[in-house]
């Protein structure tokens, strides 16, 4: 009568099966198809509702043949179209074509299977592109529901409905929580981003560059994107301290300023009372600008000061990176410059704005003393009907010209620009600093929210015996940008990102409640690094944790964390008393099966206790007394706590 | 292991006990038979015997009776019964001028139904309509039927000649069947040396009376089925219907006998709580002439060894 169980081979994939697979490969690469050339996406979609039909209409793969073809036609689509097989974009494209085909392929349980399993790889590739908690929770998701479908396929019997297999896989997700948690905190770290990512991942990142010309703020104000995030210990500062100090560009052409390509000497930081102490997180950029409050005092870790006052990290900043800063917000430098800095500073390009430095003559001859000066052009933006728009009309060739003396209208790079060149024009070395000006508390916890839109740039000038010192010409045009924003300052017409204006007061709040649940995210999960596990084990008391002491932990734990799963779900089967009544019973039956007399499985209580006494005596009485109090606990009513331990008490003194 | 704790009356147990051990004195080693069927009485069942003629089937059901106080009487069922024959007809009266209903032999607490399967379906049907409802209608009027009510059919092997096989659906209407088979050696030399049965029958005292029979099936009622016996029970159900072995599960209503004639064996045996013993002792008599070999080859096992082969199987939860 005994059948040969049939095997995973003989076995072939219902409907239901396949729609589970096929909903499971669907919402895998969901983020994927988003990513991916047109062409490609159709033909997926196409694979997949084929499969869908065939399910639908029971009938079978199409042959290999036809499945080889369309595999190889596609890998040649794909060489085409990325000029590789490799590399990030290619290799999640060739992977997830190749996914659909087999699903297309799945015939038997055991393709099936494999197709599941697959489907975590795949849905591991979503972290190549992103690592936003969305995407983290995303990929949950997915995970439940491959773990669901492969649930699915495991039935036998009569099939229970999609309910059943949905209900023990979130169940299993809950159990595999503690082991997760544990392979994070403990698991050893390398240095750098959580995951190494293909140099191609890179293209597209925003920022400050090492070059202004008219309009290049312009593109970088119109994008919400975040730059960096700043944690202060104690008080914030007044928005209009918060210059952020990034490029500082000495060279213009009549158009475009831009940093020099030398790399300045490395300097000492200003010394002295810290004012002002505060972490920063800085967004990925791809360049090597690390962001501080004007003075920073101290260097990064794996960056260099500049003559200059830049933070230059040893590496473009090609992950979310964290440091502590101090800065001095009054700080002043550079008083001993040599000649030759100096001289480089009152550069300007011949035969361009010829306006600007005729006008730049007569103040000179007008105002003895510098600062007079300064303040003399200052008094100019402030009082002659000079507009802060960040829609000003095209500028011709002389730039400056135009602007100072016909359209007057423009936003920061413009005033900078201009000032800059008024000053060099008027023998004051001058260079034009761009960076980030405010930034957006959320005081949902308490830190700096740094946009591309508050991007700035300002002028510093150097005066004898002081060293160099901030300007902002934008400042005197429309004190409000400083003061409150960028968003006040604009007059309404003016075009700017949804989220930087405070229109939407709500909208406002739960963007800034997800920014900082974001932050917090990038913290704790992204951010989690070599020091934050080393910071970490330190409070565990455990310093100075090598990769040895580490591995050696992650065991213990780890399996302190499976115990635990496996012991919810034993818990989970039974009631918690009947389990303890079990167990000793169990424990009683493997003594005496230890002893030479096993019970058969499908023996009872008392055809067992009276077999057992006959063959031994001797211990007679101690098995009635157990099994009666066995059958009275686990058949009975009536049975208290204090029975199940006089069980389990009995059970530990017998001996056979 | 008799010193369970729940102990039932103390009474009723006793009087149990010496209820069957002076059937076992007229019917020689058949003791489990015996038990078994009081414990189809006691569990308010109907019992089928199955077997060849001249083994003490009818000489059981009348002991049984007899013992416990009951009325008996024996319907014979032969291919030309009628209806009318076993539920009982209305005759005119000429005094009262009216339709008087004579009860027929069913009207009584055992009814011995010899050799069921002798009978016309048609027979057979009335009887199993009374078995089912516990009341009897006929031209119009229901009559409940005197409470204890309880079936012994007996029935020849199928395969002998001129019998109509019950079919399955009314098989299932009883709780349990029973093979009596031939005594042993030991036993049969001494049916051989004693005396006529017949006359022993006749000398039988009733032991209990129709009351304490009711309050022991009410009893039997209150046996506690725990949770995890009803695992195993369900266990045992669900291996029926998803093992190929079985042409067809066991329906809910076998496992409502099953549980039935668990809790009265339990009784039986002076406890307050079913165990999974309970369940195997009363399993293939239970289940025997409900389960069938998937197949239709006659080489098939038997419905007895089907019942065996699941109590070895299935283990207990």
């Amino acid at each position: 009568m005994a059948q040969r169980p049939i095997t995973l081979n003989e076995r072939p994939i219902v409907a239901r099966e396949a729609y589970g697979l096929a909903a499971g490969f669907m919402l895998a690469s969901a983020a994927h198809l988003l990513r991916l050339p047109l062409w490609l996406g159709a033909l997926i979609s196409v694979v997949v509702f084929w499969r869908l039909y065939l399910a639908h209409r029971n009938l079978t793969s199409p042959g290999k043949w036809l499945l080889g073809l369309v595999a190889f036609a596609a890998a040649g689509g794909i060489l085409i179209e990325y000029r590789t097989l490799l590399g990030r974009d290619a290799g999640v494209a060739l992977l997830v074509v190749m996914l659909a085909l087999k699903l297309l392929e799945t015939r038997t349980l055991r393709d099936g299977i494999l197709l599941g399993f697959l489907g975590f790889f795949l849905l591991v590739t979503n972290f190549l592109f992103s690592q936003t908690i969305t995407t983290a929770l995303y990929m949950l998701g997915c995970a439940w529901l491959l773990i669901v479908v492969l649930i699915g396929m495991q039935f036998t019997g009569t099939w229970p409905g999609w309910r059943q297999p949905a209900r023990r896989a979130a169940l299993l997700l809950v159990q595999a929580l503690p082991l997760m948690l544990v392979l994070f905190l403990l698991f050893p770290r390398i240095q750098g981003p959580l995951w190494g990512l293909p140099q191609d991942s890179h293209a597209g990142l925003s920022g400050l560059s090492d070059n202004m010309s008219p309009g290049s703020l312009n593109s970088l104000i119109l994008s919400d994107a975040v730059a960096f995030r700043a944690e202060f210990r104690g008080r914030i500062p007044e928005a209009s301290a918060l210059y952020w100090r990034g490029p500082v560009l000495w060279d213009y052409d009549g158009r475009t300023w831009t940093a020099p390509r030398f790399v300045f000497n490395a300097t000492d930081l200003p010394a002295g009372e810290p004012v002002v102490e505060y972490t920063v997180t800085v967004e990925p950029h791809n360049k090597r600008w690390l962001f501080a409050l004007e003075m920073p005092m101290q260097r990064p870790p794996r960056a260099v000061a500049t003559r200059d006052m830049q933070l230059l990290s040893t590496t473009p900043v090609r992950s979310r990176m964290r440091y502590n800063m101090t800065s001095q917000l009054q700080a002043t430098y550079g008083a001993d410059d040599s000649e030759n800095v100096l001289n480089r500073a009152l550069q300007l390009p011949q035969g361009f704005n010829p306006r600007a430095l005729k006008h730049a003559q007569q103040l000179r001859q007008k105002y003895r003393d510098n600062r007079q000066l300064i303040d003399a052009v200052l008094n100019d933006f402030r009082n002659e009907n000079f507009v802060y728009t960040l829609s000003p009309p095209l500028l011709g060739e002389h730039a400056v010209d135009e602007f100072l003396f016909d359209t007057r209208r423009g936003f920061c790079e413009h005033y900078a620009s201009a000032f800059t060149v008024l000053m060099r024009a008027a023998g004051i070395p001058a260079r034009v600093v761009t960076g980030y000006q405010g930034g957006q508390v959320n005081p949902v916890s308490d830190y700096i929210l740094i946009r591309q839109a508050d991007a700035h740039a300002w002028t510093e000038v150097w005066i004898a015996g002081t060293g160099w010192i901030r300007v902002d010409p934008t400042a005197a045009v429309s004190p409000a940008r400083v003061e409150r924003g960028i968003a006040s300052a604009l007059p309404r017409s003016d075009e700017l990102p949804m989220f930087v204006r405070g229109d939407f007061e709500l909208l406002q709040r739960m963007r800034l409640t997800w920014d900082s649940v974001t932050y917090t995210w990038n913290q704790w999960v992204l951010g989690y690094n070599p020091e934050r596990q080393r910071q970490f084990l330190a409070n565990l008391g455990f310093s100075d944790a090598t990769w040895q002491k580490l591995a050696v932990l992650l065991f213990v734990f780890a399996g302190l964390a499976v115990l635990t799963g496996a012991l919810f779900a034993f818990r989970d089967l039974r009631g918690a008393r009947n389990d303890i009544v079990r167990a000793a019973y169990d424990r009683f039956c493997r003594k005496l099966a230890r002893g030479g007399l096993p019970r058969h499985p499908s023996e009872g209580p008392l055809v067992y206790a009276r077999r057992a006494s006959q063959w031994k005596p001797e211990a007679a009485p101690a098995i009635e007394t157990i099994t009666q109090r066995y059958v009275t606990l686990r058949y009975g009513t009536g049975a208290s706590e204090q029975d199940a331990r006089e069980l389990e008490r009995s059970v530990s003194r017998f001996a056979v | 292991m008799t010193r369970i704790i729940n102990k039932v009356n103390k009474l009723m147990h006793t009087s149990i006990n010496a209820i069957t051990d002076q059937i076992n004195s007229i019917i020689l080693g058949k003791n489990r038979q015996i038990r078994l069927a009081v414990a189809c009485l006691l569990a308010r069942g109907h019992l089928l015997i199955e077997d060849v003629p001249g083994v003490g089937k009818t000489t059981l059901a009348h002991a049984i009776a007899t013992c416990l106080g009951l009325k008996f009487q024996r319907i014979q069922f032969t291919s030309d019964l009628l209806p009318a024959d076993i539920l009982g007809v209305s005759v005119y009266n000429r005094d009262s001028g009216r339709f008087e209903f004579h009860p027929g032999p069913v009207f009584t607490n055992v009814v011995l139904a010899d050799e069921v399967n002798r009978a016309t379906p048609r027979a057979q049907s009335a009887l199993l309509e009374a078995m089912e409802e516990n009341q009897v209608t006929t031209e119009g009027e229901t009559r409940p039927l005197p409470q204890p009510f309880f079936v012994i059919a007996t029935q020849n092997p199928s395969h002998q000649i001129g019998t109509f096989p019950l079919p399955e659906s009314q098989l299932d209407r009883f709780l349990m069947r029973l093979e009596l088979g031939y005594p042993d050696a030991q036993a049969e030399r001494a049916l051989l040396n004693g005396s006529d049965r017949r006359a022993l029958l006749a000398g039988l005292k009733p032991h209990i009376g129709p009351d304490d029979l009711a309050q022991m099936q009410r009893e039997v009622q209150e046996v506690h089925a725990s949770p995890a016996l009803l695992d195993y029970l369900q266990a045992l159900l669900n291996h029926t219907r998803q093992s190929p072995e079985f042409a067809h599960g066991l329906s809910p209503r076998a496992g409502l006998a099953l549980l039935q004639g668990a809790r009265a064996w339990a009784y039986m045996d002076g406890r307050k709580m079913v165990l999974p013993e309970d369940l195997q002792a009363v399993m293939p008599a239970v289940v025997a002439h409900r389960l069938a070999a998937a197949g239709s080859n006659s080489s098939n096992a038997s419905g007895a060894q089907l019942a065996e082969q699941l109590l070895q199987q299935v283990a207990i939860p």
